[in-house]
């Protein structure tokens, strides 16, 4: 059993540890403008992710990508992580967030929506939540009903991130309401200035994005606006959220390893009652119990990433990994603020901006309720 | 022209180094270990001059265990071409190295042989000089700036005082200081491209060279903890106390 990331891993791992130090975490507190990339910086990263040979990492190379594996994607994420200085969210070192069901188009939907958005011109939003179906998609309301040779959308998504600025939206919408999950839900690729679609409250979160309400008032598309056929929106749906776990395991493992770092080394400097706290046995165990837990989920996120390479099913180990790491890396930044008292409150340390992030991945993208729900689920079935 | 580059894998730089508690030298079990800092600045160099067309191949040789394979591949992976790893366990001695790489300099004919100056684990700063004087070629030592004009290399150096400009003749062997360059960030596509170019292992006997060590570590010891600093009222009290209790003056 290997155990080891391949040699070539090790190295691209090496090489992003020595960035992040030299260039990132200097810059940390200034790249951003709330949680947007200041536009002198987001140039900076582009050039050096492309200086790194790191643009375009996960896409297929038959899209002009370098069709990099999902391990190798998750080790960049991690090394990413222990930075600040990118946005947690839609803020990617390698280029466009160039969602897969972008890849199920045919050709003339390819020239249309995924080349821009590998090219950088236009952006995407993912509509999937409601008011009343988060992380039970199959309850949706927004509905599609055939007309046609159109479909007529009307309902109301919430929490999407970057609708703003989006040119387009991966709708998820039900076109037979009866059958929920199991196959009533279908994707549809629809213009953000399409008659009828309408930006509705944005939220301020204390994560610092502000994602949208999104209205469809009697939005009328045509049938190949469709991705696939109808009612495998969820399915394709699925498959994105997949990756997307693992992205969540591999953040975490970065923003523990930093949050361990920093706990050390305060720990050493800072002497109470005559003694530093890393003579104390009440912080000892919490670097020791932060040390186990990020060794624990830094296996569970590499051996998923693996499967999935590999081609097997990984999504049970995502879901574990997901769940896990996210929660693990929330313990580990609020015993690294503990440690660090008052100073660990101040936004002169990195550490109040990763307890806020982290407290929101136990939420985002499957809250860690459903994920063990889900995990459940497949030991039920595993077990007489 | 090639260049031959000698590289040494020891404890990262950025490790802290702890003695072995039996004193008998620096704990390196499960300890993080990287390129020489000065070792991966020659590479750089190595790189630019083909880049700049001044040399037509580089290769690197390092001498050790088999995890220095790794170490090979990260020169690799900054751009050099091949590499030569000549296996041994345990620790070589300046004059050991020196020898070892003489005998790959005559096998490979290279124009220049590239070092660090010293390593960071025992800053010993004696194998590039015992490398010229074993092949009888001249020596450019400590170089902030590497000038290749045909047979003859003009190098910049940083000695006490300043910087002292020499040329010298080619083959050469120069060792390599701090500011000569600023190492580049491996990129993905030469991490993938590192992996396909050739290590070759040589070893250590038939390059005739005997690693018996001639010097005998006595002990090792962590340097002493600082005490605390005193403060002292007046002018008066600081002079007894530099002449009588700390006596320096």
């Amino acid at each position: 059993m290997e155990y080891e990331l391949p040699e070539e891993l090790r190295l691209l791992k090496e090489t992003l540890r020595r960035y992040v130090n030299e260039v990132m975490i200097p810059i940390e507190r200034e790249t951003c403008e709330g949680v947007k990339l200041k536009s002198e910086y987001k140039k900076k990263f582009d050039e050096d992710s492309k200086r790194l040979g790191l643009w375009l990492l996960d896409v297929p190379e038959e899209f002009g990508g370098q069709g990099m594996g999902v391990l190798a994607t998750c080790i960049v994420t991690e090394e990413m992580a222990r930075s600040i200085a990118l946005p947690t969210r839609g803020g990617y070192f390698t280029g466009p967030n160039v969602r897969s069901i972008l890849y199920e188009l045919d050709d003339e939907m390819k020239e249309q929506y995924l080349y821009p958005v590998i090219r950088g011109e236009k952006k995407a939003c993912f509509g999937q939540t409601e008011p009343d179906a988060g992380s039970d998609p199959g309850s949706m309301r927004t509905t599609a009903v055939r007309d046609g040779d159109d479909y007529v959308i009307n309902g109301v998504k919430r929490f999407i991130t970057g609708a703003g600025e989006a040119d387009f939206i991966q709708l998820m919408a039900a076109t037979d309401r009866s059958k929920g999950s199991r196959g009533g839900i279908s994707c549809f690729i629809i213009d953000m200035n399409t008659p009828g679609v309408r930006l509705g409250a944005q939220y301020e979160t204390m994560m610092g994005d502000r994602p949208w309400e999104i209205i469809f008032e009697n939005v009328r598309v045509p049938a190949k606006r469709l991705v696939g056929k109808e009612g495998e929106g969820f399915k394709l749906g699925q498959r994105w959220l997949g990756a997307g776990r693992l992205r969540h395991g591999s953040r975490a493992l970065g923003v523990a390893e930093r949050c361990i770092e920093m706990m050390v080394s305060y720990a050493k400097q800072r002497v109470t009652f005559g003694k530093p706290l890393a003579d104390r046995q009440a912080i000892q165990w919490m670097i020791a119990d932060s040390y186990i837990e990020l060794h624990a989920a830094r296996l569970m996120v590499y051996h998923a990433a693996a499967k999935a390479d590999s081609g097997e099913d990984y999504r049970m180990e995502a879901y574990i990994a997901k769940y896990y790491s996210d929660e693990m890396a929330f313990r580990v930044a609020d015993r690294c603020l503990q440690v660090h008292g008052g100073i660990g409150l101040t936004k002169d340390l990195p550490i109040e901006h990763m307890w806020r992030q982290q407290r929101s991945t136990r939420i985002t993208e499957g809250a860690s309720e459903v994920m063990k729900m889900v995990i459940a689920r497949g030991i039920l079935r595993q077990y007489d | 022209m090639k260049v031959l580059v000698a590289i040494k894998r020891v404890i990262d730089a950025n490790v802290k180094a702890r003695v072995r508690q039996d004193g008998s030298g620096v704990e390196t079990t499960n300890v993080k270990m990287a390129m020489n800092p000065f070792c991966e600045i020659a590479v750089e160099e190595a790189v630019r001059l083909k880049e700049a067309g001044k040399a037509t191949e580089t290769v690197v040789v390092s001498a050790g265990a088999q995890q220095t394979q790794e170490t090979i591949r990260t020169a690799l992976a900054i751009g050099a071409d091949r590499g030569i790893h000549v296996p041994h366990d345990g620790a070589l001695e300046p004059l050991a190295v020196a020898k070892m790489l003489k005998a790959v300099a005559e096998r490979e004919q290279p124009g220049l042989v590239l070092l660090g100056k010293q390593a960071i684990d025992d800053d010993c700063n004696q194998t590039g000089q015992m490398l010229a004087a074993l092949l009888g070629w001249p020596q450019a030592t400590f170089a902030s700036k590497i000038e290749i004009d045909g047979d003859s290399a003009t190098v910049t150096r940083e000695v006490d005082g300043g910087l002292e400009k020499i040329a010298v003749k080619m083959p050469c062997v120069i060792t390599v200081d701090l500011r000569l360059n600023e190492p580049r960030y491996a990129s993905l596509p030469n991490i993938m491209k590192a992996k396909k170019k050739p290590i070759d292992q040589i070893a250590l006997a038939d390059l005739g060279v005997d690693p018996a060590p001639r010097l005998k570590v006595l002990k090792v010891a962590e340097p002493p903890a600082r005490g605390g600093g005193i403060k002292v009222e007046t002018a008066a009290e600081l002079v007894d106390k530099l002449k009588n209790a700390a006596g320096v003056i």
